[in-house]
């Protein structure tokens, strides 16, 4: 029996899956009655202690909430109390901004890096001092200048997210085939033409790959910006659910906040694979 | 005779180190000159410095009484790997070239004169794939068929078909000939390969090995202008031809004796001849009639 490869990899990964919600099922279950108490005094303590039921929710709650969440993402009750969808479009929206932002920084200044060995010495060390400062050490600052604390979870957002693609583009320009370079040079072909018509279809690939590294580093920071932040967002939610005690919405944040990034990533490698061209 | 193309003197340095010293050489206009001579003596470099994309340190190369300054588009570079761009289709990366001769050209006459191009290399039914898709001697074609859309008035090729298996590189050279002839192309070729060099050229230039490398001679080809791939090595004077290159590449190009040699007056050697005579123009000319 021929069966392909991507069905039988899906075979094992539904099994896998079934294995993992098993155990998780299982895990979570209760013991039965543990203690005989007075029925009023085991209200009080609730069914952990009573009963042994663990205070980890089963795959099944976390399913049911799951589903809720999905039937119905746009409800908003207040501050406090709004849909999984609303949350997640406000942090996809702020990753969205500054990462746009960055990218239309990073990319001409990486050009310019790649293109020229002078600014590519001159600003080195800069970057090399700005790139490994982890982004959420900007907020402080962000917030006492900017004032505004969505706009600055924005600006962490953008800080986060230019080195990636600013490095990956300036080594993309200077890597650069020097053959394809002279075949613009011998058909006198002018600075800005050579930079439009070989140096960027050249190095996209590369500066697509440095973006797709940015978004993944954006999304990763949001979460945290928007626990400090606060007010909306899907870290914020993360955050307000764990002040509620309500681990089953933190898990389903959780798995929420895995999809998007797969999907931003999944968009990502397609638009790379279509800049790339084999030799 | 007025030459066409003249090297006065280049010399190329790195630090100490001369890649090659006082280099004479000039060309007529039509004519097909082939340098042989071992990796790394320079010829590459002699190539570029023609093409404009690198500088001598010392001298000058005159084209149609202008010293080169840079690279023009009356230099067409043949380079030695097909260096297509490979994001453009065959025709895209022709119409590249024919874009950049004629700026004031609308995309159909771009396309147009692409086309016509493309089919003289037969590459027709070709034009859009991309270089990843065409085997390696269809790549070179398209690189040849973009050399010839700006109709240079010089052809430089570094080594085209080095790369090829010799099947297509027969093939190929068998076309490059043919239009070269059909078109009065002046052509400057680097080769390690010796019947290439008899095959296509007029003369054929010995480059002794780097560093410090010289031209020791010029062979002036003795072969009748009007060769075939199929009896081109049956003519009498091919082995003494091809003997004379083999002995120098095997032997000479290394013991090549530098006292006596005048890098601005190289000696023309016709092999197979009588007299392997110091050849002024007409001698050499007169020569030739004698054996054809």
């Amino acid at each position: 029996m021929s069966v392909s490869l991507t069905w039988r990899a899906a075979i094992v990964s539904v099994a896998l899956f079934a294995c993992f919600v098993l155990a998780w099922h299982v895990a979570t279950q209760g013991t039965g009655v543990t203690a005989k108490m007075d029925p009023e005094y085991a209200k009080l303590m609730g069914a952990t202690a009573t009963q042994g039921k663990s205070a980890m929710p089963g795959p099944l709650d976390v399913g049911a909430t799951l589903w809720s969440h999905i039937r119905n993402p746009f409800y908003d009750n207040g501050p406090n109390d709004k849909g999984l969808g609303i949350q997640l479009a406000y942090s996809i929206l702020r990753v969205l901004i500054g990462y746009s932002l960055a990218v239309l920084v990073a990319v001409p200044v990486g050009f310019l890096i790649g293109m020229s060995p002078l600014m590519s010495r001159a600003l080195d060390p800069y970057i090399q001092v700005l790139k490994p400062i982890s982004p959420l050490a900007w907020m402080p600052l962000a917030l006492y200048t900017i004032k505004d604390s969505s706009l600055s979870a924005i600006f962490v957002i953008f800080i986060c997210s230019l080195w990636p693609t600013l490095v990956n583009t300036a080594f993309g320009v200077a890597q650069v085939r020097k053959e394809w370079l002279n075949v613009a040079r011998t058909l006198e072909v002018g600075r800005l033409r050579q930079a439009v018509t070989v140096i960027l279809p050249a190095a996209a690939g590369t500066i697509l790959t440095g973006m797709r590294i940015s978004i993944g580093i954006a999304w990763l920071v949001i979460v945290a910006a928007e626990m400090l932040v606060g007010g909306t967002g899907i870290g914020y939610f993360v955050w307000n659910e764990w002040n509620n005690l309500s681990i089953v919405n933190v898990i389903v944040a959780i798995v929420a906040i895995g999809v998007i990034g797969m999907v931003l990533d999944l968009i990502l490698a397609r638009l790379a694979k279509l800049v790339t061209f084999a030799e | 005779m007025s030459n066409f193309i003249s090297i006065e003197g280049i010399s190329r340095r790195f630090g100490a180190t001369a890649i090659f010293e006082n280099l004479w050489l000039p060309m007529a206009r039509g004519e097909f000159v082939c340098v042989i001579g071992h990796s790394g003596c320079g010829k590459t470099t002699v190539l570029n410095i023609l093409a404009g994309l690198d500088a001598p340190t010392d001298g000058a190369v005159i084209v149609d009484n202008k010293a080169i300054d840079g690279p023009s588009l009356d230099r067409a570079v043949i380079f030695q790997g097909h260096s297509l761009l490979p994001w453009r289709t065959v025709l895209g990366n022709v119409a590249y070239a024919v874009s950049s001769r004629h700026r004031d050209w609308s995309r159909a006459q771009v396309n147009a004169h692409a086309q016509k191009f493309i089919d003289l290399v037969g590459l027709t039914g070709a034009e859009h794939k991309r270089p990843a898709e065409l085997s390696g001697g269809m790549k070179q074609r398209v690189g040849i068929a973009r050399a010839l859309s700006i109709e240079p008035k010089i052809m430089l090729m570094d080594e085209p078909f080095s790369a090829l298996d010799a099947l297509t590189r027969g093939t190929l050279q068998d076309e490059v000939r043919r239009i070269c002839t059909d078109t009065g192309q002046t052509v400057f070729m680097i080769t390690h390969d010796v019947d290439e060099a008899i095959y296509l050229a007029d003369k054929v230039v010995l480059m002794t090995n780097g560093p410090g490398a010289v031209l020791a001679e010029i062979v002036d080809n003795p072969l009748p202008k009007a060769r075939s791939r199929t009896d081109f090595h049956k003519h009498p004077l091919y082995y003494a031809v091809r003997n004379h290159i083999l002995d120098f590449l095997v032997e000479r190009s290394r013991s090549f004796d530098k006292s006596g040699h005048d890098p601005r007056r190289i000696r023309h050697v016709t092999p197979g001849l009588p007299e392997p005579a110091i050849a002024t123009d007409t001698s050499f000319a007169s020569a030739r009639r004698s054996i054809s």
